[in-house]
Order: structure tokens, then sequence, then C-alpha cells
């Protein structure tokens, strides 16, 4: 340094008081630039009108024949709805042993429909038609023996995108990308033929 | 007449003080020293930049005809492409330009793997260019959604789901990416935003840090040797010729080359038989028909291969990310002494190239339909694919230590 420097009394520079200063400004901006972006990050979140769209939808099952599906939305997601027969109920817990999660205990489901059936009423299926691998719609093949998807295949579904298999309770098959049951949404039966998807049933179990 | 030229200097210097012009193209340009042996493989840098002009460009006048949303996009890409003069040259443009900027990136990036570009001191340029990558994938995955066609949504569906395998955190995730509890209005216009404003600018500003990056530590050449290791006496690298008239020349000739071969695709094959634009991309978006079988653009399809080759979801998302993520560690696993494949053994070629050809086998893999034959070869590769990443550090360290030569490899034309 030149010499005109000694001449100047510099103060001594108080360090603790200059770290904690640096700390405290830098941990007070920190906050409130993670406060800051809170707004940001939630407006991502679904809009109040997305989530009116996502209200229960009815549906009526009095023409569904057995062993037809049919199709509907909930929350911008296909729902199968099948009626099965008892041909297919009773195909149900022959193929446990090829299953990856035959009683669905890792599988997203309510709790009133896992049960053998996945289901409250036997011969209903109601499944969210969405592929637990990676969202595709898996297609109904509901011939059994239907040596294209599989040798002994007992019927079910089959997923066009990535080739995951599932039975008619939507239970995913092993050697299928998807891990998961296909889900099953809360819903009930407000009467004989009418399905509500969204709703579960009431505490009287009758649904 | 001397008062013309003090004029002229006048202003020069006058500019100089406020801007330092004269500066700039003596650092960037005619005073940046690169190595005299390139070859064909250093034209994929300039290009690089090049399409991603072209693609700002083009972007800014897509965007001033598309309207971003569910019930208006898809209309909109139709009315500009049928109705508006001209934009159906400059639309394909932007979409056959996604396709030709992963060929150059891919070219670029293979170079890099051949002459060992990564090794130090170039770790960070090509964690910098990495970044660019991942960014560009976004990028390109979100402008492909855009227009709402059938393969947009459900490849969109398909995408977006990879992130509800995380877990815990998964199911909510997805629904905060999208906005709704499926494809809609909100993640439309989200991507749209995303698309428009936000990865053009983290691209541009990653792209000026590369070639920051790129000025520090000196362009790397087929040889592998640092230039700056031999001066003149000059002080300037004896192997090294100025950027500027030099590397500019030639590669106006690369851009010359390039935009004749990008100019056929555009107006003779603007699909390239379906592998730049998919067909069920041509119908408009049905959540309720899923297109026979989905496939993602070619660029992305050696993940996509590598994703549907696991049997299990969780860990067919985790591998898919660390097939790419693989990439940022190359400059550690890579052990060798020397950089270029040139002077390096039998096995590290065999290495290389075995990896080269496994990511193109994925990649015509996840082009195929996931069934039988094609899922038994994709888990055969998938496994080659990461063997090359566990194998490197071995091979490397063992044969890539030869004699390099003291000088560039040049001979004169």
């Amino acid at each position: 340094m030149s010499d005109h420097a000694a001449d100047v009394s510099v103060p001594e520079v108080d360090e603790s008081r200059r770290k904690f200063l640096i700390a405290a400004t830098a941990g007070t901006g920190a906050v409130g630039a993670v406060l800051t972006a809170v707004p940001f990050v939630a407006s991502w979140n679904p809009s109040e009108s997305a989530r009116a769209a996502g209200l229960p939808t009815e549906i009526d099952l009095s023409r569904l024949e057995p062993g037809q599906m049919l199709t509907s939305f909930w929350r911008k997601q296909q729902i199968y709805v099948v009626r099965r027969t008892p041909e297919m109920l009773a195909s149900l817990p022959n193929h446990d042993g090829e299953l990856k999660d035959p009683e669905s205990k890792e599988s997203d489901q309510p709790a009133y429909a896992k049960n053998g059936q996945r289901a409250i009423r036997s011969d209903v299926l109601v499944l969210i038609g969405t592929c637990t691998h990676l969202g595709c719609l898996p297609k109904s093949r509901f011939t059994p023996n239907d040596a294209t998807v599989m040798a002994n295949w007992p019927g079910g579904f089959f997923c066009p995108c990535h080739g995951s298999k599932f039975d008619l309770a939507g239970r995913v098959f092993k050697g299928s990308p998807a891990s998961l049951n296909l889900r099953i949404p809360p819903y009930s039966f407000p009467g004989e033929n009418k399905l509500v998807i969204g709703v579960d049933p009431d505490a009287k179990g009758n649904a | 007449m001397s008062a013309v030229i003090e004029t002229k200097g006048g202003f020069r210097t006058w500019l100089n003080k406020r801007l330092p012009v004269d500066q700039f193209v003596a650092d960037q340009l005619t005073g940046y020293y690169a190595p005299k042996n390139f070859n064909i493989w250093y034209f994929f840098g300039s290009l690089a930049l090049l399409v991603f002009v072209m693609q700002l460009v083009t972007g800014i006048f897509v965007t001033m005809h598309f309207k971003p949303g569910e019930l208006t996009a898809w209309d909109s890409v139709q009315k500009m492409v049928r109705e508006v003069p001209y934009m159906g040259i400059i639309q394909p443009m932007h979409a056959v330009g996604a396709s030709f900027f992963f060929i150059v990136v891919y070219l670029h990036m293979a170079r890099a793997f051949l002459y060992g570009s990564y090794k130090a001191p170039r770790e960070l340029l090509w964690v910098i260019g990495m970044l660019i990558y991942l960014a560009l994938m976004a990028e390109a995955f979100m402008g492909y959604v855009l227009p709402n066609g059938n393969m947009s949504y459900w490849g969109a569906q398909v995408i977006i789901n990879l992130f509800g395998t995380i877990p815990g955190i998964g199911p909510g995730l997805v629904e905060w990416i999208r906005g709704d509890y499926g494809i809609g209005d909100a993640t439309l216009n989200r991507f749209f935003s995303l698309h428009v404003v936000a990865l053009p600018f983290i691209i541009a500003l990653l792209v000026g840090l590369h070639l920051v990056a790129l000025r520090q530590v000196g362009s790397n050449n087929p040889d592998g040797i640092e230039i700056k290791e031999k001066l003149g006496r000059d002080g300037k690298p004896l192997d090294g010729i100025p950027f500027h008239p030099y590397y500019t020349l030639k590669d106006i000739v690369g851009v010359g080359l390039f935009l004749t071969i990008f100019a056929i695709v555009l107006f003779f094959i603007p699909t390239f038989f379906g592998y730049f634009m998919e067909s069920p991309n041509f119908e408009p978006a049905n959540p309720v028909s899923t297109p026979e079988h989905i496939a993602p653009v070619w660029y992305f399809t050696p993940y996509y291969a590598i994703l549907r080759a696991v049997p299990d979801q969780r860990m067919g998302a985790l591998l898919m990310a660390l097939s790419v993520g693989a990439f940022l560690f190359l400059p550690w696993l890579d052990r060798a002494k020397n950089k270029s494949i040139r002077y390096r053994g039998l096995a590290s070629k065999l290495l290389l190239g075995m990896f080269f050809i496994t990511f193109l086998v994925l990649m015509w893999l996840g082009l195929k339909p996931a069934e039988g034959l094609y899922v038994m070869l994709a888990r055969i590769f998938t496994v080659l694919y990461f063997a090359f990443y566990i194998l490197l550090p071995f091979v490397s360290k063992a044969d890539g230590n030869g004699p390099v030569p003291e000088r560039v490899t040049y001979h004169a034309h």
C-alpha cells in the first residue's frame, strides 16, 4: 500500500458484528424470497373452476347389460363401469399367483372397494380408466383366452401404450410395466341402477 | 481526405469509449485462437447457434397467430398454416427446426465423446452444454404439446405422469403441473408461457455461459492436446488461428450445406416419413382415444425405450432419468490421460462404438411398439447403455494413456 494509507486513521472493524449483520440480512432476504415464491408456486394449483368441474358425476346403469362396459368422465378422467357376469366373477380368484398385487395392498382404492372383487357390489366394477403406468387408456379385452393378449388370458384390460395387462377387477398382471392395480374412484349407489362417482357411501353402508 | 478519416475515427473512438465494440470483436473473434486442425465435427457448434436463432425468429412469427388453450390451439394452427400468407412455410419451419436442432446437438455431443472435449479443463463447459440440452428437451416437449394434437395430448399425459412415480409427492405434483385433474386449458397456457418466455431466456443465458466458458478454456481439437502449451514468440498458440476470419468463413460453408439440407426436408418431406411430425398429431386431441401406440418424437425415443424396458414403473422412470443425467458425470467417469479417441486403445474405441450404436438402436426401439422381441431388445440395449458408463472408468484408465503428438496433426489443403 502507499505511505499515505498510514496517515488515515481507520476505525477497527468489528468482524463479529459484520458477520452477524451479513447473516441477518441474508437470512431475512432468503425468508422473504421463499415467502414471495409461495403465490407463484401456488398459482399452478387447479383453479376454482377446475375444482368445481370436479364435482360428482351421476351414471344411469339401467341399460348396462351383464358383460358390457360403459365409460363416463369424472375429473377429466375416464371412468369404466363394467357389469360383470357370474362367469367373470368366478374367474377372478384363479390367477392370483400371476398378479403383482392380488389383494390390492399397495394399490389405490377406497376402503370399501378393497376386497377380492374390488367393488361395493360384486356385479358392478368401477375403475378409473387411466393406466397406472403412465396414464393411457387400457382397452377392454373381455374375451377369455384371447391369445393376442397373453396365454391363458382370463379377460380384462390391455393398455396399448406400454402393454400393461389388468384382470376383470383391474388388478395388474406380472410382467406389466404398471406396478399398481387400476385405481378406483370414490363412488356409491343412491339407487339400484344409479351410480354416483365422487361420493362415498353414507355411514349406514347401504349406499 | 484526412478529415474524412478523422470523422470516421472520431465516431469509432466516440463509440468505443462508450461501448467496447472493438474490444469485444478482438476478444471474441479476431483475437480468439482456435486450433487449426478442426474437422467436419466442428461445424455443429455454430450450426446449433444458427438453429437456435432460426427457432427464435420462426417462433416469434408462429406466436403471432397461435392461440394457446384447449379449444383454440388446434384451430389456430390449422388456420395459420392454411390461411395466413406464407405461414404454411414458417410454421413447419419451426416444427422441422426442432428436429434439426436435435440432430445438430446430438452430433455436437458425439464430437465431445470422440475427442474427450468434456475432460479437464472443460468439465463446466460440458456441464453447461448438458444443461442446455436438458432445457432444450423441456422446450421441445412443451412445443410439441402446444398444438394440442392427439399425440400432443397423449404424449403429455405420459410424460407428466412420469412425475407421479415420485414416492409421496407424486400424485399432488402431477396435479400441480397440470393445474387440473387432466390436461386442460391451464396446462396448455402455462406450457405456452414457459415455451415462449421462460425457457428461451434460460437457453439464451446458458448459451451465453457456454460461450464464455469456451473462451476461457479454449476449443479442444481432434487430437485432444492443448494448443496453449506450445506458444510462438508472439505469445499466440503455434497451432492456433484466429477464429475470425478463418473459422467464420469455414462455418459459412457449413451453414450453406446445412441450409440446403434443411430446405430440401422443409419443402419436400416436412414430416420426414412420420419421424419429424407423427401422423396421430394431424388430428385434434381426443381424451377418449389413445393412439394405437404412443411414441415421442425421435429425439426422445432412446430414453423412452429405456423407460418401457423396465417392468416396474418407478424403476423405469428412475432409469430413464438416470440415462439422461449420466451425461453430466462423464467428465469424472472418464479417467484417461489422453482426451481424443485417436490416442486411446482398441477397448476404448470399441466401448465408444458400442455406446453410439446402443443409442441409435434404443432410438429405433423407442419408435416401435412395446411388445415381444422389441421389449427383449430394449432390455438388452438398456443394459448396454448403462454398461458404457460403468465400464468407462476402468477401460479409460487402462488404455487411454498412450503417447500423443507434440503438435496437432494437420495437413495443409
